[in-house]
Protein backbone atom coordinates (compact mmCIF):
# COMPACT_ATOMS: atom_id res chain seq x y z
CA UNK A 1 0.00 0.00 0.00
CA UNK A 2 1.73 3.06 -1.21
CA UNK A 3 -0.42 5.58 0.83
CA UNK A 4 0.90 3.31 4.26
CA UNK A 5 4.33 2.99 3.11
CA UNK A 6 4.72 6.58 2.13
CA UNK A 7 2.96 7.62 5.32
CA UNK A 8 4.94 6.04 7.77
CA UNK A 9 8.34 6.98 5.89
CA UNK A 10 7.23 10.96 6.48
CA UNK A 11 6.18 9.72 9.65
CA UNK A 12 9.52 8.93 10.54
CA UNK A 13 11.14 11.87 8.70
CA UNK A 14 8.75 14.31 11.10
CA UNK A 15 9.36 12.64 13.98
CA UNK A 16 13.11 12.73 13.40
CA UNK A 17 13.19 16.31 12.99
CA UNK A 18 11.13 17.11 15.77
CA UNK A 19 13.34 15.34 18.51
CA UNK A 20 15.89 16.86 17.22
CA UNK A 21 14.08 20.35 17.99
CA UNK A 22 12.89 19.35 21.60
CA UNK A 23 11.94 22.59 22.65
CA UNK A 24 8.91 22.29 20.94
CA UNK A 25 7.94 19.82 23.26
CA UNK A 26 8.97 22.18 26.30
CA UNK A 27 6.60 24.83 25.44
CA UNK A 28 3.78 22.34 25.42
CA UNK A 29 4.48 21.20 28.84
CA UNK A 30 5.35 24.29 30.23
CA UNK A 31 2.33 26.18 29.56
CA UNK A 32 -0.15 23.96 30.58
CA UNK A 33 1.93 23.41 33.67
CA UNK A 34 2.03 26.95 34.91
CA UNK A 35 -1.49 27.28 34.00
CA UNK A 36 -2.43 24.09 36.23
CA UNK A 37 -0.17 25.98 38.93
CA UNK A 38 -1.99 29.11 39.21
CA UNK A 39 -5.48 27.49 38.96
CA UNK A 40 -5.16 24.32 41.24
CA UNK A 41 -3.27 25.93 43.92
CA UNK A 42 -3.18 29.49 43.69
CA UNK A 43 -6.98 30.05 43.11
CA UNK A 44 -8.00 26.48 44.14
CA UNK A 45 -8.72 27.35 47.80
CA UNK A 46 -11.84 29.55 46.60
CA UNK A 47 -12.83 27.55 44.01
CA UNK A 48 -15.86 25.94 44.83
CA UNK A 49 -17.15 22.86 42.14
CA UNK A 50 -18.72 20.52 44.63
CA UNK A 51 -17.57 17.69 46.03
CA UNK A 52 -14.15 17.70 44.15
CA UNK A 53 -11.14 19.26 44.60
CA UNK A 54 -10.30 22.33 41.99
CA UNK A 55 -7.20 20.38 41.00
CA UNK A 56 -8.98 17.14 40.44
CA UNK A 57 -11.89 19.25 38.05
CA UNK A 58 -9.50 21.14 35.54
CA UNK A 59 -7.30 18.75 34.94
CA UNK A 60 -9.20 17.72 31.97
CA UNK A 61 -9.21 20.69 30.91
CA UNK A 62 -5.86 21.27 31.27
CA UNK A 63 -4.97 18.10 29.26
CA UNK A 64 -6.52 19.78 26.38
CA UNK A 65 -4.40 23.06 26.90
CA UNK A 66 -1.83 21.02 26.11
CA UNK A 67 -2.70 19.23 22.92
CA UNK A 68 -3.57 22.91 21.86
CA UNK A 69 -0.03 23.93 22.81
CA UNK A 70 1.61 21.07 21.32
CA UNK A 71 -0.16 21.41 18.12
CA UNK A 72 1.07 24.91 17.16
CA UNK A 73 4.45 23.32 16.29
CA UNK A 74 2.64 21.38 13.73
CA UNK A 75 0.97 24.66 12.22
CA UNK A 76 4.44 25.90 12.20
CA UNK A 77 6.27 23.10 10.60
CA UNK A 78 3.69 22.51 7.98
CA UNK A 79 3.82 25.93 6.87
CA UNK A 80 7.62 25.44 7.13
CA UNK A 81 7.36 22.69 4.39
CA UNK A 82 4.89 24.95 2.31
CA UNK A 83 7.76 27.43 1.73
CA UNK A 84 10.49 25.23 0.84
CA UNK A 85 12.08 23.73 -1.59
CA UNK A 86 11.11 20.28 -0.64
CA UNK A 87 7.62 20.44 -1.23
CA UNK A 88 8.19 21.25 -4.73
CA UNK A 89 10.53 17.77 -4.41
CA UNK A 90 7.37 16.05 -3.20
CA UNK A 91 4.83 17.41 -5.14
CA UNK A 92 6.66 15.88 -8.57
CA UNK A 93 7.20 12.28 -6.92
CA UNK A 94 4.58 9.49 -7.62
CA UNK A 95 3.29 9.61 -3.74
CA UNK A 96 0.67 9.67 -2.03
CA UNK A 97 -0.35 13.24 -1.27
CA UNK A 98 -1.90 12.84 2.11
CA UNK A 99 1.03 11.53 3.46
CA UNK A 100 3.07 14.51 3.18
CA UNK A 101 0.76 15.94 5.90
CA UNK A 102 -0.15 12.59 7.62
CA UNK A 103 3.51 12.29 8.67
CA UNK A 104 3.44 15.49 10.41
CA UNK A 105 -0.02 14.29 12.25
CA UNK A 106 1.25 10.86 13.37
CA UNK A 107 4.33 12.48 14.83
CA UNK A 108 2.56 15.40 16.01
CA UNK A 109 0.46 12.58 17.90
CA UNK A 110 3.91 11.49 19.38
CA UNK A 111 4.86 14.89 20.59
CA UNK A 112 1.57 15.30 22.43
CA UNK A 113 1.38 12.01 24.11
CA UNK A 114 5.00 12.69 25.79
CA UNK A 115 3.58 16.62 26.54
CA UNK A 116 0.13 14.97 28.16
CA UNK A 117 2.01 12.58 30.06
CA UNK A 118 4.26 15.00 31.94
CA UNK A 119 1.32 16.93 32.38
CA UNK A 120 -0.26 15.01 33.94
CA UNK A 121 2.70 13.63 35.76
CA UNK A 122 3.05 17.40 37.06
CA UNK A 123 -1.00 17.31 37.99
CA UNK A 124 0.23 14.01 40.05
CA UNK A 125 3.19 16.16 42.22
CA UNK A 126 0.98 19.03 42.91
CA UNK A 127 -2.30 17.34 44.12
CA UNK A 128 -4.22 15.35 41.63
CA UNK A 129 -5.57 12.46 42.91
CA UNK A 130 -8.01 10.44 40.74
CA UNK A 131 -9.87 7.12 40.79
CA UNK A 132 -9.57 5.53 37.18
CA UNK A 133 -9.32 1.91 36.99
CA UNK A 134 -6.69 0.79 34.40
CA UNK A 135 -9.85 0.49 31.65
CA UNK A 136 -10.94 3.57 32.62
CA UNK A 137 -7.36 4.78 31.64
CA UNK A 138 -7.66 2.87 28.36
CA UNK A 139 -10.82 4.90 27.32
CA UNK A 140 -9.41 7.66 28.63
CA UNK A 141 -6.51 6.85 26.06
CA UNK A 142 -8.56 6.46 23.25
CA UNK A 143 -10.80 9.55 23.50
CA UNK A 144 -7.84 11.61 24.21
CA UNK A 145 -5.67 10.19 20.95
CA UNK A 146 -8.94 11.01 18.52
CA UNK A 147 -9.01 14.25 19.82
CA UNK A 148 -5.62 14.68 19.27
CA UNK A 149 -5.91 14.22 15.62
CA UNK A 150 -8.69 16.14 15.07
CA UNK A 151 -7.05 18.84 17.09
CA UNK A 152 -4.10 18.02 14.73
CA UNK A 153 -5.55 17.95 11.22
CA UNK A 154 -7.06 21.80 12.20
CA UNK A 155 -3.71 23.02 13.13
CA UNK A 156 -2.25 21.48 9.70
CA UNK A 157 -5.50 23.20 8.04
CA UNK A 158 -3.43 26.55 10.02
CA UNK A 159 -0.58 25.97 8.70
CA UNK A 160 -1.43 25.32 5.01
CA UNK A 161 -2.97 28.96 4.33
CA UNK A 162 -1.03 30.73 6.94
CA UNK A 163 1.49 33.00 4.67
CA UNK A 164 4.45 32.69 7.66
CA UNK A 165 5.23 30.35 10.07
CA UNK A 166 4.91 33.46 12.95
CA UNK A 167 1.20 33.28 12.39
CA UNK A 168 0.81 29.50 11.78
CA UNK A 169 1.81 29.11 15.49
CA UNK A 170 -0.28 32.23 16.75
CA UNK A 171 -3.62 30.52 15.26
CA UNK A 172 -4.26 27.49 16.87
CA UNK A 173 -4.36 29.96 20.08
CA UNK A 174 -7.98 29.67 20.13
CA UNK A 175 -8.09 26.05 20.85
CA UNK A 176 -5.75 26.95 24.18
CA UNK A 177 -8.34 29.70 25.21
CA UNK A 178 -11.84 27.60 24.22
CA UNK A 179 -11.05 25.20 26.88
CA UNK A 180 -12.19 27.72 29.63
CA UNK A 181 -15.46 28.48 28.13
CA UNK A 182 -16.41 24.25 28.03
CA UNK A 183 -16.97 22.52 31.74
CA UNK A 184 -13.04 22.49 32.07
CA UNK A 185 -12.64 25.01 34.51
CA UNK A 186 -16.00 25.98 36.06
CA UNK A 187 -19.18 24.53 35.82
CA UNK A 188 -21.43 25.57 32.93
CA UNK A 189 -24.09 26.18 35.05
CA UNK A 190 -22.68 28.89 36.74
CA UNK A 191 -21.98 30.75 33.34
CA UNK A 192 -24.17 33.73 32.43
CA UNK A 193 -26.21 32.80 29.84
CA UNK A 194 -24.64 33.09 26.10
CA UNK A 195 -21.38 31.66 27.34
CA UNK A 196 -23.80 28.56 28.97
CA UNK A 197 -25.34 27.85 25.83
CA UNK A 198 -21.64 28.10 23.68
CA UNK A 199 -19.88 26.15 26.39
CA UNK A 200 -23.01 22.95 26.65
CA UNK A 201 -22.55 22.48 23.14
CA UNK A 202 -18.78 22.77 22.11
CA UNK A 203 -17.05 19.73 21.92
CA UNK A 204 -15.09 19.84 24.53
CA UNK A 205 -17.20 20.07 26.80
CA UNK A 206 -18.38 16.64 26.36
CA UNK A 207 -14.66 15.48 25.96
CA UNK A 208 -13.85 16.69 28.96
CA UNK A 209 -17.06 15.47 31.15
CA UNK A 210 -15.71 11.82 29.99
CA UNK A 211 -12.76 12.26 31.13
CA UNK A 212 -13.09 13.57 34.25
CA UNK A 213 -15.89 11.04 35.13
CA UNK A 214 -13.54 8.67 34.02
CA UNK A 215 -11.16 9.81 36.38
CA UNK A 216 -12.86 10.48 39.37
CA UNK A 217 -15.18 7.51 38.95
CA UNK A 218 -18.39 9.19 37.96
CA UNK A 219 -21.07 7.99 35.53
CA UNK A 220 -20.17 9.15 31.95
CA UNK A 221 -23.53 9.00 30.35
CA UNK A 222 -23.66 9.39 26.54
CA UNK A 223 -20.84 11.78 27.29
CA UNK A 224 -18.42 9.66 25.86
CA UNK A 225 -20.75 8.87 22.54
CA UNK A 226 -20.58 12.20 21.87
CA UNK A 227 -17.48 12.75 22.42
CA UNK A 228 -16.43 10.16 19.93
CA UNK A 229 -18.64 11.14 17.48
CA UNK A 230 -17.38 14.83 17.42
CA UNK A 231 -13.99 14.23 17.45
CA UNK A 232 -14.12 11.35 14.22
CA UNK A 233 -16.70 14.20 12.54
CA UNK A 234 -13.82 17.09 13.11
CA UNK A 235 -11.44 14.26 12.33
CA UNK A 236 -13.47 13.73 8.64
CA UNK A 237 -13.70 17.34 7.80
CA UNK A 238 -10.61 18.92 8.61
CA UNK A 239 -8.57 15.81 7.03
CA UNK A 240 -10.97 16.36 3.54
CA UNK A 241 -10.44 20.18 4.12
CA UNK A 242 -6.49 19.91 4.34
CA UNK A 243 -5.88 17.58 1.41
CA UNK A 244 -7.75 19.56 -0.70
CA UNK A 245 -6.01 22.95 -0.06
CA UNK A 246 -3.08 21.00 -0.17
CA UNK A 247 -3.73 20.11 -3.74
CA UNK A 248 -5.27 23.57 -4.36
CA UNK A 249 -1.62 25.42 -3.45
CA UNK A 250 -0.58 23.13 -6.90
CA UNK A 251 -0.39 27.09 -9.31
CA UNK B 1 15.89 8.59 -31.93
CA UNK B 2 12.36 9.29 -30.41
CA UNK B 3 11.27 12.39 -28.58
CA UNK B 4 10.89 11.63 -24.75
CA UNK B 5 9.31 15.46 -24.77
CA UNK B 6 7.15 17.28 -26.56
CA UNK B 7 5.62 20.11 -26.22
CA UNK B 8 3.21 22.26 -28.48
CA UNK B 9 1.90 25.62 -27.74
CA UNK B 10 2.03 25.87 -24.18
CA UNK B 11 0.83 28.74 -22.70
CA UNK B 12 0.83 30.23 -18.73
CA UNK B 13 -0.31 33.25 -17.31
CA UNK B 14 -0.51 34.76 -14.16
CA UNK B 15 -3.71 36.85 -13.39
CA UNK B 16 -2.82 39.08 -16.69
CA UNK B 17 0.90 38.70 -16.47
CA UNK B 18 1.05 36.45 -19.82
CA UNK B 19 4.53 34.53 -18.99
CA UNK B 20 4.32 31.58 -21.75
CA UNK B 21 2.73 32.78 -25.05
CA UNK B 22 2.62 29.29 -27.16
CA UNK B 23 6.10 27.58 -26.22
CA UNK B 24 7.06 24.39 -28.64
CA UNK B 25 9.81 22.09 -28.58
CA UNK B 26 10.70 18.28 -28.46
CA UNK B 27 13.57 16.93 -26.92
CA UNK B 28 14.63 13.72 -27.73
CA UNK B 29 15.48 10.51 -25.67
CA UNK B 30 19.06 10.37 -23.90
CA UNK B 31 19.83 14.34 -24.96
CA UNK B 32 20.91 17.43 -22.71
CA UNK B 33 18.57 20.04 -23.64
CA UNK B 34 19.33 23.43 -22.70
CA UNK B 35 16.34 26.45 -22.22
CA UNK B 36 18.13 29.18 -22.58
CA UNK B 37 17.07 32.65 -21.39
CA UNK B 38 17.16 36.13 -18.96
CA UNK B 39 15.51 36.03 -15.74
CA UNK B 40 12.43 36.47 -15.91
CA UNK B 41 12.03 34.85 -19.61
CA UNK B 42 9.53 31.99 -18.00
CA UNK B 43 12.35 29.13 -17.77
CA UNK B 44 11.15 27.69 -14.26
CA UNK B 45 7.47 28.12 -15.46
CA UNK B 46 8.35 25.93 -18.42
CA UNK B 47 10.03 23.58 -16.06
CA UNK B 48 7.64 24.07 -13.35
CA UNK B 49 4.61 22.55 -15.53
CA UNK B 50 6.40 19.85 -16.90
CA UNK B 51 7.23 18.51 -13.91
CA UNK B 52 3.85 18.86 -12.87
CA UNK B 53 4.07 21.74 -10.11
CA UNK B 54 2.23 23.94 -12.68
CA UNK B 55 -0.93 23.87 -14.36
CA UNK B 56 -1.18 25.31 -18.43
CA UNK B 57 -3.33 27.28 -19.71
CA UNK B 58 -3.57 26.19 -22.55
CA UNK B 59 -1.50 23.46 -25.17
CA UNK B 60 -0.09 20.32 -24.93
CA UNK B 61 2.75 18.84 -23.07
CA UNK B 62 3.85 15.16 -23.08
CA UNK B 63 6.66 13.56 -20.88
CA UNK B 64 7.34 9.85 -21.94
CA UNK B 65 3.84 9.60 -24.18
CA UNK B 66 2.05 10.83 -20.31
CA UNK B 67 -0.09 14.17 -20.66
CA UNK B 68 1.20 16.16 -18.10
CA UNK B 69 -1.94 17.64 -17.19
CA UNK B 70 -4.47 14.30 -17.43
CA UNK B 71 -2.24 11.97 -16.38
CA UNK B 72 0.37 13.54 -13.48
CA UNK B 73 1.40 10.34 -11.57
CA UNK B 74 2.74 8.66 -14.43
CA UNK B 75 4.69 11.54 -15.62
CA UNK B 76 6.37 11.95 -11.73
CA UNK B 77 6.86 8.37 -12.14
CA UNK B 78 9.38 9.27 -14.87
CA UNK B 79 10.71 12.47 -14.04
CA UNK B 80 12.71 13.94 -11.08
CA UNK B 81 13.00 17.58 -10.25
CA UNK B 82 15.93 19.53 -8.75
CA UNK B 83 14.45 23.31 -8.47
CA UNK B 84 16.22 26.70 -8.08
CA UNK B 85 15.82 26.48 -4.51
CA UNK B 86 17.69 23.72 -2.83
CA UNK B 87 15.25 21.32 -2.25
CA UNK B 88 16.45 19.32 1.58
CA UNK B 89 15.37 18.95 4.78
CA UNK B 90 18.22 20.81 6.80
CA UNK B 91 16.85 18.76 10.16
CA UNK B 92 18.07 15.47 8.35
CA UNK B 93 21.57 14.30 7.38
CA UNK B 94 22.73 13.78 3.85
CA UNK B 95 22.18 10.39 4.24
CA UNK B 96 19.04 10.74 5.82
CA UNK B 97 17.98 12.74 2.97
CA UNK B 98 18.73 10.54 0.22
CA UNK B 99 17.16 7.40 2.59
CA UNK B 100 14.10 9.30 2.83
CA UNK B 101 13.95 10.04 -1.06
CA UNK B 102 14.51 6.09 -1.31
CA UNK B 103 11.96 5.03 1.32
CA UNK B 104 9.29 7.39 -0.44
CA UNK B 105 10.07 5.51 -3.89
CA UNK B 106 10.02 2.31 -2.42
CA UNK B 107 13.30 1.73 -3.61
CA UNK B 108 14.93 -2.09 -2.71
CA UNK B 109 18.04 -1.10 -2.01
CA UNK B 110 18.04 3.01 -0.66
CA UNK B 111 20.91 2.29 1.65
CA UNK B 112 23.02 0.96 -0.98
CA UNK B 113 22.35 3.22 -3.30
CA UNK B 114 22.27 6.20 -0.85
CA UNK B 115 26.06 5.39 0.11
CA UNK B 116 26.70 5.27 -3.61
CA UNK B 117 25.53 8.59 -4.63
CA UNK B 118 27.35 10.15 -1.15
CA UNK B 119 30.61 8.83 -2.53
CA UNK B 120 29.66 10.04 -6.27
CA UNK B 121 29.11 13.37 -5.11
CA UNK B 122 31.45 14.01 -2.48
CA UNK B 123 29.72 14.18 0.26
CA UNK B 124 30.89 10.61 2.59
CA UNK B 125 32.73 12.88 5.13
CA UNK B 126 29.61 14.81 5.74
CA UNK B 127 27.07 12.48 5.74
CA UNK B 128 26.48 12.30 9.00
CA UNK B 129 25.75 15.91 9.32
CA UNK B 130 22.96 17.66 9.26
CA UNK B 131 22.20 19.17 6.21
CA UNK B 132 21.63 23.13 7.36
CA UNK B 133 25.38 23.18 8.12
CA UNK B 134 26.15 22.52 4.35
CA UNK B 135 27.92 24.76 2.43
CA UNK B 136 26.16 26.04 -0.84
CA UNK B 137 27.59 23.76 -3.26
CA UNK B 138 27.83 20.72 -1.11
CA UNK B 139 23.95 21.29 -0.82
CA UNK B 140 23.29 21.54 -4.20
CA UNK B 141 25.01 18.30 -4.75
CA UNK B 142 23.34 16.57 -1.96
CA UNK B 143 20.13 18.11 -3.81
CA UNK B 144 20.75 16.55 -7.03
CA UNK B 145 21.87 13.35 -5.54
CA UNK B 146 18.30 13.57 -4.11
CA UNK B 147 16.85 13.74 -7.26
CA UNK B 148 19.15 10.87 -8.70
CA UNK B 149 17.81 8.65 -5.96
CA UNK B 150 16.39 5.07 -7.96
CA UNK B 151 18.60 4.58 -11.31
CA UNK B 152 18.64 6.87 -14.27
CA UNK B 153 16.82 3.90 -16.76
CA UNK B 154 13.32 4.72 -13.60
CA UNK B 155 14.20 8.63 -13.48
CA UNK B 156 14.26 8.93 -17.48
CA UNK B 157 14.25 12.46 -17.21
CA UNK B 158 15.85 14.61 -15.19
CA UNK B 159 14.67 18.90 -14.87
CA UNK B 160 17.88 20.83 -13.78
CA UNK B 161 16.36 24.45 -13.19
CA UNK B 162 19.55 26.53 -13.00
CA UNK B 163 21.64 23.77 -11.46
CA UNK B 164 25.21 25.88 -11.28
CA UNK B 165 23.66 29.40 -9.98
CA UNK B 166 25.43 30.48 -7.17
CA UNK B 167 28.24 27.50 -7.28
CA UNK B 168 31.81 28.11 -7.71
CA UNK B 169 34.03 27.85 -10.54
CA UNK B 170 35.29 24.42 -9.48
CA UNK B 171 31.68 22.76 -8.16
CA UNK B 172 29.93 24.40 -11.31
CA UNK B 173 32.60 22.23 -13.66
CA UNK B 174 32.32 19.39 -11.36
CA UNK B 175 28.43 20.23 -11.96
CA UNK B 176 28.77 19.82 -15.76
CA UNK B 177 30.79 16.56 -16.08
CA UNK B 178 28.33 15.25 -13.76
CA UNK B 179 25.38 15.92 -16.36
CA UNK B 180 27.45 14.74 -19.05
CA UNK B 181 27.56 11.26 -16.90
CA UNK B 182 23.70 11.30 -16.49
CA UNK B 183 23.18 11.74 -20.17
CA UNK B 184 26.05 9.16 -20.95
CA UNK B 185 24.44 6.69 -18.84
CA UNK B 186 20.61 7.04 -21.14
CA UNK B 187 18.79 9.96 -18.79
CA UNK B 188 17.68 12.94 -20.74
CA UNK B 189 18.75 16.08 -19.14
CA UNK B 190 16.19 19.19 -19.47
CA UNK B 191 18.70 22.20 -17.98
CA UNK B 192 17.23 25.98 -17.63
CA UNK B 193 20.24 28.26 -17.38
CA UNK B 194 21.22 31.98 -17.75
CA UNK B 195 24.72 31.31 -18.42
CA UNK B 196 25.56 30.67 -22.28
CA UNK B 197 29.05 28.74 -22.23
CA UNK B 198 26.94 25.95 -19.56
CA UNK B 199 24.60 25.67 -22.90
CA UNK B 200 27.65 25.98 -25.30
CA UNK B 201 29.46 23.42 -23.24
CA UNK B 202 26.83 21.00 -22.56
CA UNK B 203 23.48 21.19 -23.94
CA UNK B 204 22.94 19.05 -27.72
CA UNK B 205 19.82 21.25 -28.20
CA UNK B 206 19.88 24.14 -27.18
CA UNK B 207 15.97 26.59 -27.19
CA UNK B 208 16.01 30.51 -26.46
CA UNK B 209 13.31 31.42 -24.64
CA UNK B 210 12.71 35.26 -24.80
CA UNK B 211 9.37 37.20 -23.40
CA UNK B 212 7.73 33.76 -23.53
CA UNK B 213 8.06 32.89 -26.98
CA UNK B 214 11.36 30.28 -28.22
CA UNK B 215 12.76 32.70 -30.56
CA UNK B 216 15.75 30.14 -31.74
CA UNK B 217 15.98 26.55 -31.59
CA UNK B 218 18.67 24.01 -32.50
CA UNK B 219 21.86 22.20 -32.07
CA UNK B 220 24.70 25.15 -31.46
CA UNK B 221 25.92 24.49 -35.38
CA UNK B 222 22.75 24.96 -36.63
CA UNK B 223 21.95 28.06 -34.41
CA UNK B 224 25.70 28.88 -35.82
CA UNK B 225 24.79 28.66 -39.67
CA UNK B 226 21.81 30.73 -38.80
CA UNK B 227 24.03 33.69 -38.13
CA UNK B 228 26.45 33.34 -40.21
CA UNK B 229 30.17 34.90 -39.44
CA UNK B 230 30.09 38.28 -39.40
CA UNK B 231 33.50 39.31 -41.18
CA UNK B 232 34.22 37.59 -43.70
CA UNK B 233 36.84 39.73 -45.36
CA UNK B 234 40.02 38.52 -43.30
CA UNK B 235 39.33 36.40 -41.16
CA UNK B 236 36.40 34.01 -39.99
CA UNK B 237 35.45 34.37 -36.54
CA UNK B 238 32.68 31.78 -35.66
CA UNK B 239 30.34 33.67 -33.35
CA UNK B 240 30.19 32.51 -30.16
CA UNK B 241 26.87 31.63 -28.70
CA UNK B 242 26.98 34.40 -26.94
CA UNK B 243 27.07 36.77 -29.42
CA UNK B 244 23.48 34.66 -30.99
CA UNK B 245 21.71 35.09 -28.16
CA UNK B 246 22.97 38.92 -27.75
CA UNK B 247 22.07 39.14 -31.39
CA UNK B 248 18.49 37.99 -31.53
CA UNK B 249 17.60 38.92 -27.95
CA UNK B 250 19.03 42.66 -28.62
CA UNK B 251 17.27 42.80 -32.18
CA UNK B 252 13.51 41.70 -30.24
CA UNK B 253 14.04 44.39 -28.04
Amino acid sequence: MRVVSNSWTMFKRCLLTSLRNPENIGAAIFVPAIVMWLFGILFGSVMDVGDYNYIDFIVPGIILQTVAQAVTSVAISVNNDMHKGIIDRFRSMDISKSSVLTGHVLSAIVRNMIATTVVIGVAFAIGFRPSAGFVDWLIIVGVLILYMLAITWIAVICGLIAKTPESAGTMPFLLFVLPYISSGFVPVETMPKALKVFAENQPMTPIIDTMRALMLNQPVGNNLLLALVWSAGIIVVTFTIAVQVYKSKQK
Amino acid sequence: MENIISVSGLRKSFKSLEVLKGVSFDIKKGSIFALLGSNGAGKTTAVRILATLSKPCGGKAAICGYDVLKQADEVRGCISLTGQFAAVDESLTGRENLQLIGRLRRLPDTNRRADELLTAFDLEDAAKRLAKTYSGGMRRRLDIAMSLMGSAKERQVIFLDEPTTGLDPQNRIAMWDMVKNLAGEGATVFLTTQYLEEAEYLADKIAILHEGVIIAEGTLEELRKMFPPAKKEYIEIQPTLEEIFLKIVGGAQ
